[in-house]
């Protein structure tokens, strides 16, 4: 495949084989399981430590129909370098073939502990594409706060408490830490929009140079959703702007899902669990600020992409 | 037989020039004092295109052992070098690298834990690390810096061990100390050390699953399977030793024995002050005093068996430990012999002695009085304290 138009033209290959343990309406597993089928050729996964990583290995079985290697969970980015520039020099040195390399890591593994590994990877310029799963929480160690999480989500360490009703503070923004870095190709992406995301994959797999892609996942457990309702959701965090989808390539901001006529903030919130105390009349400061935040960070992207 | 070409070279220079003829692939390291000239002497050869090598140089050692980790799975030959806080944030990933059979080789320049910060030698980042799986070494001067090197990488990534080796040498006593040192023509080394042979590298017809979970069901056997590994690398190392010693006149074992043939009073120890003991111990045998002195070369896997040979008839056994164990009844080499000594059911008296921390200097007149403490422990039939601090005001 190179780029496709319709689901119809998704390959049929399954790279992520069925048996793993990951709960039914995982996100992550869709995310994973659409990503690997843009592969373009050999390709090593790099794991970190998370969700995904548990679930899809439990030894002596595998998921994984690709080389998969995982170490640790703060380090995938760096794993990844260290894959990525020894094929590099053993094509030149013994014509090895060299693969496409890809870290996968949870928003955990990537927005918090995993960081600066990231950072690092991304400032020596490897090739390599970052693929961050954000299910806004560290699911893997049930459901406790990370950088990721939004403003008033509960969680196990900011549960919506009589005194502090959840999370206070402000998600972090990825794909701007991603574009301070000046890499040619950074993008966020939506299970609840399958072909743009495996054509962003495929692109950032084109692309010389470290790429970043962020794909919301959402969690059944973690968000207290319905299992049927894990792409609804997904689909609702764009269609409320909560979750933009857009591209950064050399520099340039590109909104690949407009959204003209937002859908109001609640109808996201009121399917999830993490969210329930924020519609409580007592909690409207904190649901204004989580507003506050979508505006902002929207009318940002809109003025960054020249609309 | 080797050209015998003699070089002038600090202890970091040294490694650093058997790295470039073992035709390492990857490099990643991170700066710290006293390893540094080590990297910046491999980025030199790298960007004036005298080794074939990726220099990665990151961001951190933890992520320098990480990348390290990534590469070596691929199949790659893989070096980094760290010291004391750099050794300290590799943790995490030293038992992975060791359980993941990765078979990367280190240099360490040995150095003090903080705090205090401190830049000078001793043996407690190493010492912290001992239990991570890998197989550690120490050279006792600038020579066997380059030669344990190299022999390292063959000993690593033999089949029968596939585990990381850890070359220690003594922060700015050998890392910076210039000596002339006899290397290896490079196609010699070449010869005996041929590009690696990885026994499972990433294969895309037949995908692998490196670093899977493992449950209560399965966990258990792997990790008896790393220990029988690195019981089964004591073998290899004393092959890889005679061979290397065919190749260059310097043979290697995991001990070296000096006046052991009728030592009453014997002294053993890690690193650089090995020569310090076997030069008094020289003056001492000239007054016809039986002292023996026991250089460790190889540490992890501990060389039980060949210990105990030197140990038979000796009154007092005197352990030297640049390295506290906190709240222990001794160092960890003390430790460590102590448990050897007592399943051999051998029993000397045993002294042990703490010094040199954070560089404080082991000097002459120091050992003359250990030994002498020795010779009286010997006398007495007893000692009147099992462990001695030297070179510190008490
Ligand atoms: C150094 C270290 N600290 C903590 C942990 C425990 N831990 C394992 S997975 C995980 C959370 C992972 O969260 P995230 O990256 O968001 O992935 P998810 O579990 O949501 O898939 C934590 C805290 C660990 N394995 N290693």
């Amino acid at each position: 495949m190179s780029f496709i138009k319709t689901i119809k033209d998704i390959p049929k290959e399954e790279y992520l084989a069925p048996g793993h343990r990951l709960c039914a309406g995982c996100g992550a597993a869709i995310a994973i399981r659409l990503a690997l089928k843009a592969l373009r050729g050999p390709t090593v996964i790099v794991n970190a430590t998370g969700c995904i990583e548990v679930a899809t290995t439990i030894y002596p079985y595998t998921s994984w129909r690709v080389p998969w290697i995982h170490v640790a969970f703060e380090n995938a980015a760096a794993v990844a370098s260290g894959v990525a520039e020894a094929f590099k020099i053993m094509e030149k040195k013994y014509g090895v073939k060299r693969p496409d390399v890809i870290a996968i890591g949870g928003d955990g593994g990537t927005f918090d502990i995993g960081l600066q590994a990231l950072s690092g990877a991304l400032e020596r310029g490897h090739k390599m594409l970052y693929i961050c799963y954000d299910n806004e929480a560290y699911m893997n160690t049930g459901i406790q706060r990370s950088g990721a999480t939004p403003r008033g989500a509960a969680t196990t360490t900011s549960p919506a408490g009589r005194v502090i009703p959840g999370k206070l503070e402000r998600k972090k923004d990825l794909i701007e830490i991603a574009v301070a870095h000046g890499v040619p190709y950074a993008a966020t992406a939506s299970i609840a929009y399958p072909v743009d995301y495996i054509n962003k994959v495929r692109k950032a797999l084109e692309t010389e140079g470290p790429t970043v892609i962020h794909v919301l996942t959402p969690c059944v457990p973690g968000w207290r959703i319905d299992p049927s309702q894990t792409i609804t959701i997904a689909r609702l965090a764009v269609e409320t702007l909560v979750f933009p989808v857009y591209e950064v390539e050399n520099g340039k901001y590109r909104i690949n899902v407009m959204v003209k006529k937002p859908k109001p903030l609640e109808e996201y919130l009121k399917l999830q669990g993490r969210f329930k105390h924020l519609l409580l009349p007592e909690n409207k400061w904190l649901l204004d600020k989580l507003k506050e935040d979508v505006k902002w960070k929207w009318e940002r992207l809109l003025k960054l992409s020249n609309l | 037989m080797s050209g015998n070409k003699v070089l002038g070279l600090s202890g970091n220079e040294a490694v650093a020039y058997a790295i470039k003829q073992a035709n390492v692939d990857v490099i990643a390291a991170y700066p710290i004092t006293p390893q540094t000239i080590i990297v910046e002497r491999l980025s030199e050869y790298v960007n004036n295109g005298e080794l074939n090598a990726a220099f990665i140089p990151v961001e951190s050692e933890h992520s320098a052992i990480s990348t390290c980790v990534g590469a070596s799975l691929t199949g790659a030959r893989v070096f980094t070098a760290t010291s004391s806080q750099g050794l300290a944030l590799m943790h995490e990933i030293l038992h992975i690298a060791a359980s993941l059979r990765a078979p990367i080789v280190m240099a360490i320049a040995n150095r003090a834990l903080s705090a205090p910060i401190n830049i000078h030698c001793d043996h407690s980042d190493i010492m912290n690390a001992r239990d991570t799986g890998w197989i550690i070494m120490f050279a006792e001067n600038v020579q066997e810096a380059y030669d344990l090197v190299l022999q390292a990488f063959k000993i690593a990534e033999s089949h029968e061990v596939l585990l990381p080796v850890a070359v220690n040498l003594d922060g700015f006593i050998l890392s910076h100390s210039l000596e002339g040192v006899n290397v290896l023509d490079d196609d010699e080394v070449s010869k005996f050390l041929p590009k690696r042979q990885p026994i499972y590298p990433v294969d895309f017809e037949k995908p692998v699953t490196y670093g899977p979970l493992a449950l209560p069901d399965y966990f258990f056997e792997i990790k008896r399977q790393q220990a029988e590994a690195m019981e089964g690398a004591k073998p290899v190392i004393e092959r890889v030793g005679i061979e290397y010693g065919k190749l260059s006149n310097r043979e290697y074992k995991p001990i070296k024995a000096f006046g052991m043939e009728d030592a009453e009073v014997a002294v053993v120890a890690l690193g650089s002050s090995v020569g310090t003991l076997r030069a008094v111990a020289r003056r001492f045998r000239k007054k016809g005093r039986k002292i023996g002195v026991l250089g460790l070369t190889l540490f992890r896997p501990f060389p039980r068996e060949e210990l105990i040979k030197y140990l038979e008839g000796v009154k007092v056994l005197i352990i030297l430990d640049r390295a506290i164990s906190y709240g222990s009844s001794g160092g960890p080499l003390y430790l460590e012999i102590a448990g050897v000594l007592y399943r051999s059911g051998l029993r000397p008296i045993v002294l042990n002695v703490i010094y040199g921390l954070g560089g404080r200097d082991l000097r002459p007149s120091d050992v003359e009085a250990i030994y002498e403490e020795g010779f009286k422990c010997a006398e007495r039939g007893r000692a009147e304290r099992e462990l001695l601090w030297v070179g510190v005001r008490e």
